[in-house]
């Protein structure tokens, strides 16, 4: 494939997903670890509503607005889960079940209530992404990398995602040391001073951030799989932290390339004509590389648990 | 309007939709109060989105078969085998690896999803004529509904309501303590698979009106309203079931009494209601029981303490307690206690001198244990054993008026 065709077309999808898929790999591990695996799932399903707000606020699909009302519904549905877990006394995944359902709800009545036949938001778009749509139409070639006025012209999401990846890094690098003790032994890393509530809430928000940011661009289905597959099959494969880290790392980036190439081109190389949906082959993908991981990892089973149960 | 479709006089596809809905709602209600007892509500959530692979293949393969793909029975049993496999890959995740059962369900969740979102998007490549339709398997679609489906919906319905019936007490049972029920030689894994495949057949006969995404609502939120209201566990069950069928018949009269209000949002935004009301002002459980019992409380808190006050002859500077203690009649408005005040400050004194006997009594201790600074003293000791104490501490005494 020449470059002709392939900065345009597939370059910026390419490196939107790898970046979506890595943002949201990084926080996975923590989460994973902390047994929160599924706030992913639970931010993926609210932002909905936040989005449609935003755009009855705003009037327009405008990035801005949508990302601080995807934002703010995530901050609500945090609170509201928090809330009805200690007023009713229920246990957290019944209380998360209670409160993403109700809001996604909430969001797809908003969307049918409201005309939204103009713009491009539905719910299909809201779970699959458009990652195929992101291209960059100045690019001719190779030679456009080099090029101020073409690069001007990046579809948004990319640099956006790009700063959303470095912000989640940031995150991670700072905080590292407590991160790493308040995952795995809380009330030591409590009796060290180091303020676990505030740690975990801004582990919570900087995942919140990375999906609404992915989400925008690629959509909740990629979201939700690279939040958990990627980590999960690297926990398959070791036993420390790092080496956890990169390997995830490594599984997202490669779910991403795999997926979208065979998105786009598999079909072609089946003698079909069109594409499947890149978002969904990605999650694909990570699936059978954590089915993989599962099967052969070395660090697969539980440390301790008896043979056969 | 709104009466007409609460009384099924908005016609026959309303009425159809309606009586379905009521029936998945009780259905799902009652199943579900199972999976929440056993602390495993989200499992339903990755049940729910594993059936949408199952349903694209079952549409590819029955078209490709020259028959018609939108067959609800053929679509119903393939969203089933894709449910199953996606069940069975979660407990082999949490069985034979590391992986804690939340990961495992979003594992499953997302790569099931996926892998049924592209297969959707393959199958609107094909071409094949009449796919529409399919996507309403995502938030459900209630609209073309016929009676067939509606037959297809109260037979899975009823179905699962009678192996819940057959099946409840070991379902309850191992609901609440698992260990107790495998030494009584319960096979708890079998349980499980059950009663993870009810949540499935739920799921499978939902998938038509509340779609694979808000079924989970479904299972999830009439059972947590359910538990507000009492703690027996059939009781739980049978609440489950009616909010459910209510949540569900209100939910479709409402979805049916105006346009773009869509079926399945509509029936989760009303048990969410019905939860919301619950959390609030059921007895006992609810916020507004709770906050009254505080205040109740507080109340004999600040009562005690300032009886005990007066009867020391210390000055009250707390209004709270100043206010309670006049509107008792206890104390004239200028701070003075009253006859009655002084009598009841008294006592109070008198009984905190006893409960000092009997904390520091070695042969009272487990009466000793239960002294909170409220419990009135002729509730956990007899007479005979007040007068012993009395003796001890010798006849009342004046109180400094």
């Amino acid at each position: 494939m020449s470059g002709e065709e392939f900065v345009p077309l597939s370059l910026t999808p390419l490196l939107i997903g790898v970046f979506a898929a890595v943002a949201c790999a990084l926080p996975g591990n923590f989460l994973l670890l902390r047994r929160q695996a599924l706030i992913g799932d639970a931010i993926s399903h609210v932002v909905l509503p936040g989005i449609v707000v935003a755009f009855l606020i705003s009037g327009a699909i405008s990035a801005g607005p949508m990302m601080l009302g995807a934002a703010g519904a995530a901050v609500v549905a945090v609170v509201l889960i928090e809330a009805i877990r200690r007023l009713g006394r229920i246990e957290p995944g019944a209380a998360m079940g209670v409160v993403f359902t109700t809001m996604f709800a909430g969001g797809v009545l908003l969307l049918e209530q409201t005309d939204t036949s103009t713009v491009h938001l539905d719910v299909e778009h809201a779970l699959y992404g458009n990652l195929e749509s992101l291209i960059w139409l100045d690019a001719i070639g190779w030679s456009s990398l080099l090029d101020a006025e073409a690069l001007s012209n990046l579809p948004v999401e990319l640099p956006r995602m790009a700063l959303t990846l470095v912000g989640v890094c940031l995150f991670i690098a700072v905080f590292w040391r407590a991160l790493k003790i308040s995952t795995f032994d809380e009330g030591f890393a409590r009796t060290m001073g180091i303020r676990t509530n505030a740690l975990g809430l801004g582990l919570v928000i900087t995942a919140a951030v990375a999906a609404v940011a992915a989400f925008d661009a690629v959509g909740s289905i990629i979201v939700i799989a690279m939040f958990i597959c990627p980590p999960a099959a690297a926990r398959m494969m070791t036993n420390r932290l790092e080496a956890q880290i990169g390997w995830s790392v490594g599984f997202a980036v490669i779910a991403a390339v795999v997926g979208y190439v065979l998105a786009g081109y598999g079909p072609l190389w089946l003698g079909q004509q069109d594409a499947v949906s890149a978002a969904g082959m990605i999650a694909t993908i990570s699936g059978l590389i954590l089915a993989l991981a599962a099967v052969f990892g070395p660090c697969r089973s539980r440390a301790g648990a008896p043979a056969g149960v | 309007m709104l009466l007409d479709a609460l009384l099924l006089q908005l016609g026959y596809n309303a009425t159809l939709v309606a009586i379905g809905a009521a029936l998945l709602g009780t259905a799902a209600g009652i199943t579900g109060t199972f999976l929440f007892l056993r602390k495993r509500a989200l499992v339903s959530d990755a049940v729910s989105h594993a059936t949408l692979p199952g349903v694209c293949i079952a549409f590819l393969l029955m078209a490709a078969l020259g028959g018609d793909g939108r067959n609800l029975a053929g679509l119903l049993l393939g969203s089933a085998v894709s449910a199953g496999a996606g069940l069975w890959c979660m407990n082999w995740l949490t069985r034979n690896t590391r992986l804690a059962e939340d990961a495992a369900i979003g594992a499953v969740l997302s790569v099931f999803f996926g892998f049924g979102v592209v297969l959707l998007t393959v199958i609107q490549t094909l071409g094949i004529g009449r796919q529409a339709g399919l996507e309403g398997f995502l938030l459900g679609s209630t609209a073309g509904m016929l009676y067939s489906d509606a037959l297809v919906i109260a037979l899975g319905g009823a179905a699962t309501l009678f192996l819940v019936l057959l099946t409840r007490r070991p379902m309850t049972l191992v609901a609440f303590d698992p260990e107790y029920s495998a030494a009584r030689g319960l096979p708890v894994s079998k349980i499980d698979m059950l009663m993870m495949g009810l949540v499935m057949a739920v799921t499978v006969v939902g998938l038509k009106i509340v779609g694979l995404i808000l079924i989970v609502a479904l299972l999830i939120i009439p059972p947590v309203t359910a538990r507000f209201w009492t703690e027996r566990s059939e009781h739980v069950v049978l609440l489950a079931g009616l909010f459910g069928g209510l949540a569900a018949y209100s939910g479709a009269a409402v979805s049916a009494s105006a346009p773009n209000l869509p079926t399945g949002p509509i029936i989760v935004l009303m048990s969410f209601v019905f939860f919301a009301l619950s959390l609030f002002f059921a007895p006992n459980r609810g916020v507004l029981a709770a906050f009254l019992r505080h205040m109740r409380f507080q109340r004999r808190v600040h009562l005690r303490q300032g009886l005990l006050a007066l009867a020391q002859g210390q000055a009250i500077y707390e209004a709270l307690t100043l206010r309670l203690l006049r509107r008792a009649g206890l104390v004239r408005a200028d701070g003075v206690a009253t006859e009655r005040g002084r009598a009841r400050a008294a006592k109070a004194l008198r009984d905190e001198r006893r409960w000092e006997v009997v904390r520091s009594d070695m042969a009272h201790e487990a009466t000793a244990a239960l002294y909170d600074g409220l419990r009135d003293i002729e509730t956990v000791l007899t007479q005979d054993q007040i007068a012993e104490i009395d003796r001890r501490i010798g006849g009342p005494q004046e109180v400094p008026a």
